[in-house]
């Protein structure tokens, strides 16, 4: 009988060894998604797929909030848009009790055409023209100022309608663990939050009633937390005493690591990324150590908002992709060409996402550079991972990729695939058709004298 | 395609290559060792033997489930492995 051909390879014996959790890796695959299989989903809608689990997604955000609801009385969820808004997926996160948490007129309108009454939406960001903030001033948005000429745009908005607004201020300053984001918000250490909060109280239009701050993203260490509720219960206590007012909530904004492989870390996700419970003890210790006094004084106790976005939706979406082509590179490494890359993958900057055969491969895993179709050469998915070889057609699963890149993606030499929901009942819905030529070029209009390319007929 | 156009290592130095059926490929000149898989042993094997191309592809083909047009396509981009491996 004739034996099974495996493309021929050669690997060099460096010093040091083949790299053994790469070819660990390479010999898990995944062939189905919450016992759906992936293979036929491919025939039906086309390769690269990205396929979303209603299961993880849910379960993740519950996890969430069993984590910080057993541990502080008022805790709210804001579903911040800008990480994925596909409809489908924020009203999963709606159903289960979260707000929407937007950062501009185009994802205020996005969550008011999802069914989210203004009422439930936290409206967050550095630009809201005038006729949206009117419109969420109307409809009772929870709106956080993140500048001065805001302040003032709000309050000429709010004499207008001829009604107090409440606001929140978005704050920031250094907590020692990350890097103050200060062009978003007032900062705290050179007293432009304080004369923000002080503009405020001194106007009959605007009523201050809460407090925001978002300390950074993917944040590792959760005395960074620690730190950002002592500084905002602090600035809370001041602002109260100094001006009279009462802080109904503490808004302390996303930024929970997602079991992702940041590119530079050394160890696996499954070994640094802290738990729900362990931000959730960090945050909620301190603020309980920090409002102690607040019952006994008759002042209530802060709500607390998370805006949680990659932790709760990255692995619940995993994006299928299909090998199109292979070469030997020079320096030896073997290279494959998939049909997706950063088009899809804009996070592919920033991680090393984990990539696993649809089904077991045969052969030893070599060193494999996995490039994406564009005729760009920055288009890598990954600049070094351990495969067995990989022929035309053989499909690979890249996790998790639930967070910013369904809205980082672009159109760009590519259409955009369809996007799959398993659903709980274990049924496959689409939630984004594939992107079609007439979909990208319906917006464009050719003048009347442009409407052929070549009128003097074919050029040499 | 021309077989003649296709530059594999020179074959004294693949012919002092010790080869071993677990795919363990000791070159004894530089000290350097390598691992090799099923195909790739059968190829080296075949060019310690002959350069003809179409003997390769036609043997290859015998002993193994493959297309000639895969075959070709494999043992080509081999040859750059070969090329970089065996200098
Ligand atoms: C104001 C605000 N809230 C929430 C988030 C979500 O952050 P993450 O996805 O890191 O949880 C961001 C992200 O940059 C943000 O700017």
């Amino acid at each position: 009988m004739k034996q099974t051909w495996v493309k021929p390879f050669l690997t060099p014996h460096r010093m040091g060894g083949m790299n053994k959790f790469g070819a660990v890796r390479a010999q898990n695959h995944q062939s189905d998604l919450d016992g759906v299989e992936i293979a036929p989903l491919l025939e039906k809608y086309g390769s690269p797929l990205f396929i979303v689990s209603e299961k993880t997604l849910r379960d993740n955000v519950r996890r969430l909030r069993r984590a910080f609801a057993t541990r502080w009385p008022k805790v709210r969820h804001g579903w911040s848009y800008k990480t994925n808004y596909l409809a489908a997926i924020c009203n999963v996160l709606h159903q289960e009790g979260s707000w929407a948490e937007v950062v501009s007129e185009f994802e205020y309108r996005k969550a008011r055409a999802n069914g989210v009454p203004g009422s439930r939406i936290i409206f967050n960001g550095p630009w809201k023209p005038n006729d949206i903030l009117e419109l969420a001033a109307q409809e009772g948005a929870t709106i956080h100022l993140d500048h001065l000429d805001e302040l003032y745009a709000l309050e000429q908005v709010a004499c207008k309608l001829g009604k107090q607004v409440p606001v929140g201020i978005r704050l920031n300053f250094d907590t020692g663990y990350t890097d103050s984001w200060s062009r978003f918000g007032f900062n705290l250490e050179s007293g432009a939050a304080k004369d923000a909060v002080q503009r405020i109280a001194a106007s009959p239009w605007l009523k201050l009633t809460g407090l925001h701050s978002h300390i950074g993203t993917f944040v590792l260490d959760v005395r960074a937390y620690a730190a950002q509720i002592r500084i905002m219960t602090d600035f809370m206590e001041q602002v109260e005493r100094d001006t009279g007012c009462v802080i109904g909530y503490l808004d302390i904004g996303g930024g929970f690591a997602s079991r992702n492989a940041l590119q530079g870390m050394y160890l696996p996700p499954d070994q640094i990324v802290p738990s729900f419970e362990q931000y959730a003890e960090a945050i909620c210790g301190t603020l309980m150590e920090a409002t102690q006094g607040r019952v006994a004084a008759g002042k209530p106790l802060p709500t607390l908002i998370l805006e949680t976005g990659r932790a709760v939706v990255d692995d619940a979406e995993i994006l299928v992709t299909t090998v199109v082509g292979g070469k030997r590179l020079p320096d030896g490494r073997r290279g494959a060409i998939l049909d997706a890359g950063l088009n899809l993958l804009f996070t592919a900057f920033w991680y090393n996402h984990e990539v696993k055969p649809l089904r077991p491969l045969n052969g030893i895993a070599e060193e494999t550079v996995l490039y994406g179709p564009l005729c760009m050469n920055i288009d890598v998915v990954r600049a070094s991972i351990m495969l067995p070889p990989l022929n035309v057609g053989e499909s690979l699963v890249i996790r998790p990729v639930g967070a910013y890149n369904n809205t980082q993606w672009m159109q760009f030499i590519q259409r955009r695939p369809a996007v799959v929901m398993v659903t709980q009942n274990g049924d496959v819905a689409v939630i984004r058709a594939s992107e079609q030529l007439e979909d990208v070029s319906g917006l464009e209009q050719v003048p009347q004298a442009l409407q052929v390319p070549f009128p003097q007929g074919l050029p040499a | 395609m021309n077989g003649q156009a296709v530059e594999f290592p020179k074959q004294a130095l693949l012919t002092r290559l010790a080869l071993s059926d677990s795919g363990f490929v000791f070159d004894p000149v530089t000290g350097n060792s390598f691992t090799v898989n099923t195909s790739g042993l059968s190829i080296l094997r075949l060019l310690q033997k002959t350069e003809d191309w179409t003997d390769i592809i036609a043997t290859l083909q015998a002993d193994f489930e493959v297309s000639y047009s895969v075959a070709e396509r494999d043992v080509l981009e081999f040859a750059t492995a070969l090329r970089s491996a065996f200098k």
